[in-house]
Formats: structure tokens, sequence, C-alpha cells
């Protein structure tokens, strides 16, 4: 009887401890959302020139040239930061913080251009973004995940294995296990990052991958974080991550 | 503020017909939503979408609460003469936004 206990307890932990150490999806097995939508939002995001999120490229690209506070980016920056977006979130030498490229541009208008920093959420911002994202459009993301970026890498993974929220489920649960079913009309993605910046119809505008990942910790009824908080820029980093050999595809359209 | 999109080309043959394309950025907010309060959301939408060419208005629409951000236009018009396209949007309130291109038209 008393070994038979035992058995179980060993069972028991032993599950647990299985539990406790979910797999990754294997980045080899790495689907883009793209794969789950229509015909005809592959092709609205596909066309050059009636893809919604593209005004907002535009408007990057004219803040871009333009000169504010000091200079403008372009007087640093001529060659347009082609393949730059694919290397963030990464840490920053001087301070060891995880930065991601709202961060990188906020830091130039604040040390090169001497004007203050945008809101995480401001349109200008998403807007410069948007328009450093579309530069590397086609690259998959090239982040490092060792050194000093490990440890955020790891926030950033404890994060996506976390239940949260009323309904208690973490984004592993719909993302990795369940990703290909149903969930009311919708078919579940793999949480692939790299529409992102990007057009959502359920928006009816642009935002960013911090705004998409609001809305899913909204989803399972958590409270959401701000954009630019910590966890979400590790999060950022460990999907980054995750995404493979996937290409960026901002601006991307999603439902 | 509010970014166009404009896809024109810059020659055509005399009589071929052409492809326009127009798409400007909007809210169209319909007026039937509610803030997180529960505050109604005051309608600002798009009224009218018109283009000319040279003297003539080749392409009128009407737009309603039901259109979504951003419309976006595609017609086609006949090349006649060498002459400004103009593109012009206009809100409830009356303000209005403009954009143009040069048509080149050749006998070719």
């Amino acid at each position: 009887m008393r070994l038979i206990t035992a058995l179980l307890a060993t069972m028991a932990m032993q599950l647990a401890l299985a539990g406790d150490a979910p797999a990754d999806l294997p980045r080899d097995a790495a689907i883009s959302g793209l794969a789950f939508l229509t015909e005809e939002t592959k092709a609205l995001q596909h066309d050059d020139f009636a893809n919604p999120g593209l005004l907002w490229v535009d408007r990057g690209r004219a803040l871009f040239n333009q000169k504010a506070g000091k200079a403008s980016c372009r007087s640093c920056h001529a060659d347009e930061l082609a393949g730059v977006f694919v290397r963030y979130p990464a840490v920053e030498a001087s301070s060891g913080q995880l930065i991601t490229v709202n961060d990188r541009i906020n830091r130039c208008r604040s040390r090169q251009q001497g004007l203050p920093p945008l809101a995480p959420a401001a349109d200008e911002l998403l807007a410069l973004s948007m328009f450093v994202a579309a530069q590397s459009r086609g690259e998959p993301y090239a982040v490092s995940i060792d050194g000093n970026a490990r440890l955020h890498f790891e926030r950033g993974r404890a994060y996506f294995f976390t239940r949260r929220g009323q309904l208690n489920l973490a984004c592993h649960q719909c993302h990795d296990q369940n990703w290909g079913k149903k969930l009311r009309g919708d078919t579940i993605s793999q949480g692939q990052p790299t529409a992102f910046p990007g057009y959502r119809m359920e928006w009816q505008s642009a935002g960013s991958l911090h705004r998409r990942i609001q809305d899913c910790d909204a989803g399972v009824r958590a409270q959401p974080l701000q954009q630019g908080a910590d966890e979400y820029k590790a999060l950022e980093l460990y999907l980054a991550w995750r995404a493979g050999s996937l290409p960026v595809e901002s601006p991307g359209v999603r439902r | 503020m509010n970014g166009i999109r404009l896809s024109v080309p810059a020659s055509a043959t005399r009589d071929e017909v052409i492809q326009v394309k127009a798409m400007i950025q909007h809210d169209m907010e319909s007026g039937y939503r509610r803030d997180q309060v529960g505050q109604r959301i005051p309608r600002n939408i798009l009224k009218h979408f018109e283009c000319f060419y040279g003297d003539q208005r080749v392409f009128h629409a009407e737009l309603n609460p039901g259109v979504a951000a951003n419309p976006f236009f595609s017609f086609f018009t006949r090349a006649t003469d060498s002459a400004e396209l103009l593109f012009r949007w206009t809100d409830q309130h009356g303000q209005t936004w403009t954009a143009s291109r040069f048509l080149e038209v050749t006998d070719g």
C-alpha cells in the first residue's frame, strides 16, 4: 500500500515536472499568420498600393526626411536603416536595457534631435517604426538571445507560458498547443509577430505588436499591460526568436 | 495628417482607358459606436469623393457611415487630353482634402 502511494506520488511529481517545462514550438515549424487569412486579405497585404498600412509607412517616410529639432533622421541614416528592424529588440550596451525599435527612435529623438520622447502609442512613433520595419520586409528576424539578452529572453518566454486572466490561459495554450483549430469564427494562428507593426481590420487602423498583445491579454480577460512595458519587450524578443526563419511582413494586414 | 495615396499613370495614349486609384487615411467613425464608458463616439465621416479630369468631373461617390476606415477607390477613365486629375474628399463638416496628378496624353 505504502509502495503504491509512493509510486503514485512519484508519477504525480513527474507529471507536474513535465507540466512545468513545456517545449517551445519548433522554430522550423513556424507558420506565418498569413496562412490563416482569406485570399482577399492576403492580396491586400501583397498589393503595393492598396495595403492600408502603407499610409503609415508614407507618413513615416515623410517624418524621417523632415527636420525635427536639431536634425532629420535622414541626416544620420542616409541608408534608411535597411535590415535594422530584424535585430530588435536588442540589449543596449551602455545601459544593459532591452530596447525595441520604438525605444531606439526615442533615444535618437532625445540625443540627436533634442526632442522629448514620443508616447509608446503615439501615431508618429507608429509611423516611424513602420517605415523602419518596411525596410526589412522579406528578411528573417536576427535577434540575439545570448549574453545580456538571455535574461530578457527567459522573461519573455515565461510570460508566454504563464496562465493569466479570468480564463486562466497562457499564450502557449492557444498558440503552441491549439493553433490551426477554430476559436469562434477564426482559426487560431501560431501567434507569430511577422505582420506587426501592421494594419488590423478590427482596429480599422495600424498598430504595434504590443497593441496586438494587449488584445490577446484582454481576450483572456487579463489586465493588459501598457505598450512599451518591459514584459512586452521581453515577449517581443521571445516571439522574434520563436519566428525562426519567417520573414518580416510589416506592414502586414490581419483580421 | 490625412495621408493620401494616388496611382495615376504619368502618360497614356489618346483614347486609352486608364485605371486610377486613390486612398485616404480617415477614421470614418460611424457614430454608432460607444467608448469604454458608454459615451457615444461622435460621427466623423467623409461624405464625398470626387475626381476632376481637367474641367470635367469623371467620378463621384457619396460615402455613408457603413464605409470602412481609410476608403480606397479604384476606377477607369478614358484619356482624352493632357490635363490634371484632381482628387477631392469632403467630410461631413465641409472640410476638404485635395491631391492631384498630371496626365500626359500622347498621340501614340
